[in-house]
């Protein structure tokens, strides 16, 4: 079991070292030009090349070859690639070219507000996603099962901007039960060691904090949380009816359990894997639908500033968050993968 | 003696789309305490579904039990409760499976299964329970039985999970245990083994044993009483001295007929049954062999022949020419 941790860990490396391949490669295949971005259309040669020698994007993208040429090793390998992997070797992220502020401290401040919303979807998700799957397929082709499924291929459509701008329609702007938008209103403040303003509110004792936290993250996390709950409901189900025809269902009957063992104790383990699976999958939807969501309710986390970074071609925040997203992704699959082997002992002795 | 299983009437419908499957018909026999009852017939003929009939295993919908009584021990399982039912199954009526492969729940350990049925009927700790499950593994003789408790089923073999299974359906000590083609899916010489194992078992234990199965080879090793079961009913039933030695019903004269055999001159053909059972959407008003029967009468068309004691006889034969079959014994 350890030696299978292990192994599934050192995997990661060359998967991430890809990701920044990748990343780097086509961010720079998108034509425009960081240096014209941040100086306009009218800048003279002159300061758009001392922009873009400050910022190394005068270096070739992997190697010089014209350095090789000369003789000049150390030039061959001074290059925009080479040169941003050997700084991400030492956890430097490099500085916003528009905003000069280092790229790790704004994902420092940013990306607990991400964290804190892509949690709280992915705990609604499951929490009611799996129980909804389990009952419909306790209960096939009951009325229970029809609304519930209905209800999940409702959710699984359903457009998020769109969800989210009902939400704030009429729970907002009509009703005005709930902030607009943001994560705290003034004169709150939270602070912490997890930068997650729900727990840390808690953990100080803080209720009337974690009230104002709740009321800001409840309506994007819903938003966020719609689309992996009807995924996992449906999964959850189809799951469970396959396993429900096993022959060791029909034993495990056979041996006198009744009908919430058989349900809960042999066939939820069994069905359970495929559902991990979409679960960690989801992981990776949700970061990409939290661009959407934290554009619309102004989530101060690292999806919107990515986007905006992209637009802006400003390489450093762009590199730097997806790698961050691509990290946890892998992470997520990784622990799917330590769960996989948990639930199914076939898994572990290969 | 009072018998300790009594089935009578047993009728199991299948409610499908395209019409009513006529699953069980009008079953009925007896089987005493210590008795090994095979139940033989093709696949499909409700052997199967019979046996989970009598445990309520039939999946509701569509599968409903429509008529009958079976009794057990002085008490009608078909009255009780599902909970009631749950105190039967696996503590006085215990089934195994066709296929061990699949029969064993592979994300637990195999003591653990074994355990369970023992925990929830026994009132034992953990701790006595998961003795006895390795004094059971001992007794269906895996080596180092108490060692592999903690093994998970795929480090199993076939024949070493079907002997799991057997221990698992031991494990209460059952009045009755059902083994639904427990060989089936396993080498010839593991079958042997099983059988074996079966054998000595039932000598130590003296549970009763129903042997479903379609491999009439089985069933004359081990059984004491045969039913032979075609189209959903019992058509010839008694001690299996009789159905081998003076079989009365053409279906069964032709199962025996179709079992190859060592002694047979080389190059001798296999006899077999021309067509095909039938439909069990649409069975006959009569009898349900007539269409396939070289014996075949305008009578046995029009109306199904009931299952008739032959004179003095543990034997009973539902045709209506069977006197005139006499003598038809197996080669």
């Amino acid at each position: 079991m350890t030696r299978y941790i292990i192994r599934r860990i050192i995997s990661v490396i060359p998967t991430l070292i890809g990701v920044t391949f990748v990343i780097f490669m086509f961010q720079r295949l998108i034509p425009g030009d960081p240096a014209i971005a941040m100086l306009g259309e009218h800048a003279t040669e002159d300061s758009i090349n001392r922009i873009r020698e400050q910022f190394g994007l005068n270096r070739p993208l992997f190697l010089d070859r014209e350095a090789l040429a000369t003789g000049d090793l150390s030039g061959f390998f001074d290059s925009q690639y080479v040169n941003y992997m050997e700084r991400l070797s030492h956890l430097d992220l490099g500085e916003s070219i528009h905003r000069r502020i280092p790229v790790l401290e704004t994902l420092k401040l940013r990306f607990p507000a991400t964290v804190e919303l892509s949690l709280l979807s992915m705990i609604i998700a499951i929490l009611i996603g799996i129980p909804v799957g389990i009952i419909s397929a306790s209960r096939r082709n009951s009325l229970i099962d029809s609304v519930s499924m209905v209800g999940s291929l409702i959710g699984v459509s359903m457009p998020i901007f769109w969800l989210g701008l009902m939400e704030i329609m009429l729970l907002a702007v009509i009703l005005k039960w709930l902030p607009a938008g943001g994560r705290l209103s003034t004169g709150f403040e939270i602070n912490g060691i997890t930068h997650l303003y729900l727990v840390d509110s808690l953990l100080n004792g803080d209720l009337a904090g974690f009230k104002d936290a709740l009321s800001h993250i409840i309506m994007p996390a819903v938003a966020l949380a719609t689309i992996p709950m009807g995924i996992i409901a449906r999964m959850t189900r189809s799951s469970m009816l396959d396993v429900l025809q096993e022959d060791y269902i029909r034993t495990a009957r056979a041996k006198g359990l009744g009908g919430r063992l058989v349900l809960f104790r042999h066939a939820l383990k069994n069905a359970a894997l495929p559902v991990v699976t979409i679960i960690g999958l989801q992981a990776g939807t949700l970061l990409a639908g939290a661009v959407l969501t934290e554009t619309i309710f102004s989530w101060p986390g690292i999806g919107r500033w990515v986007y905006d970074a992209i637009l802006g071609r400003d390489y450093p925040i762009v590199q730097g968050g997806t790698l961050l997203i691509a990290l946890i992704f892998v992470a997520v699959n990784l622990i799917v993968d330590i769960l996989y082997a948990l639930l199914d002992p076939r898994i572990r002795y290969k | 003696m009072k018998h300790l299983l009594e089935v009578k009437n047993l009728e199991t419908r299948f409610y499908m789309q395209d019409g009513v499957v006529k699953a069980v018909n009008n079953v009925s026999y007896t089987m005493d305490r210590g008795e090994i009852l095979g139940v033989v017939g093709e696949s499909g003929c409700g052997k199967s579904v019979h046996a989970l009939s009598m445990m309520q295993l039939i999946p509701y919908p569509p599968g409903k039990i429509t008529n009958g009584e079976v009794w057990l021990d002085g008490q009608d399982l078909l009255t009780l409760s599902e909970e009631e039912m749950q105190k039967v199954r696996g503590r006085e009526i215990a089934m195994i499976f066709q296929d061990p492969m699949t029969s064993l729940n592979p994300v637990y350990t195999v003591g653990f299964q074994i355990m369970e049925a023992l925990l929830l009927h026994n009132n034992m700790s953990r701790r006595e329970a998961r003795d006895r499950a390795g004094e059971l593994l001992e007794l269906v003789g895996i080596p180092g039985a108490k060692d592999r408790l903690d093994d998970y089923p795929h480090q199993f073999s076939g024949g070493m999970r079907q002997r799991a299974m057997i221990a698992m359906g031991l494990s209460c000590e059952p009045k009755l245990l059902i083994a639904d083609e427990p060989t089936t899916a396993l080498d010839v010489t593991i079958q042997a083994q099983i059988i074996d194992l079966v054998k000595k078992l039932q000598d130590e234990l003296g549970m009763a044993i129903m042997w479903i199965t379609h491999d009439l080879g089985v069933v004359a090793e081990l059984a004491h009483t045969i039913n032979v079961m075609y189209a959903g009913s019992i058509v010839e039933t008694g001690k299996i001295h009789n159905i081998y030695k003076d079989t009365k019903h053409p279906y069964t004269i032709g199962l025996l007929g179709s079992l190859p055999r060592l002694d047979d001159a080389p190059g001798t053909e296999l006899v077999s049954i021309p067509g095909l059972p039938p439909d069990l959407l649409a069975l006959p008003e009569g009898c349900p062999f007539a269409a396939r029967c070289v014996y075949r009468i305008d009578k046995c068309l029009a109306e199904k022949p009931p299952l008739v004691e032959i004179n003095g006889k543990d034997h009973a034969v539902a045709c209506w020419r069977w006197e005139e079959i006499a003598g038809m014994g197996s080669r």
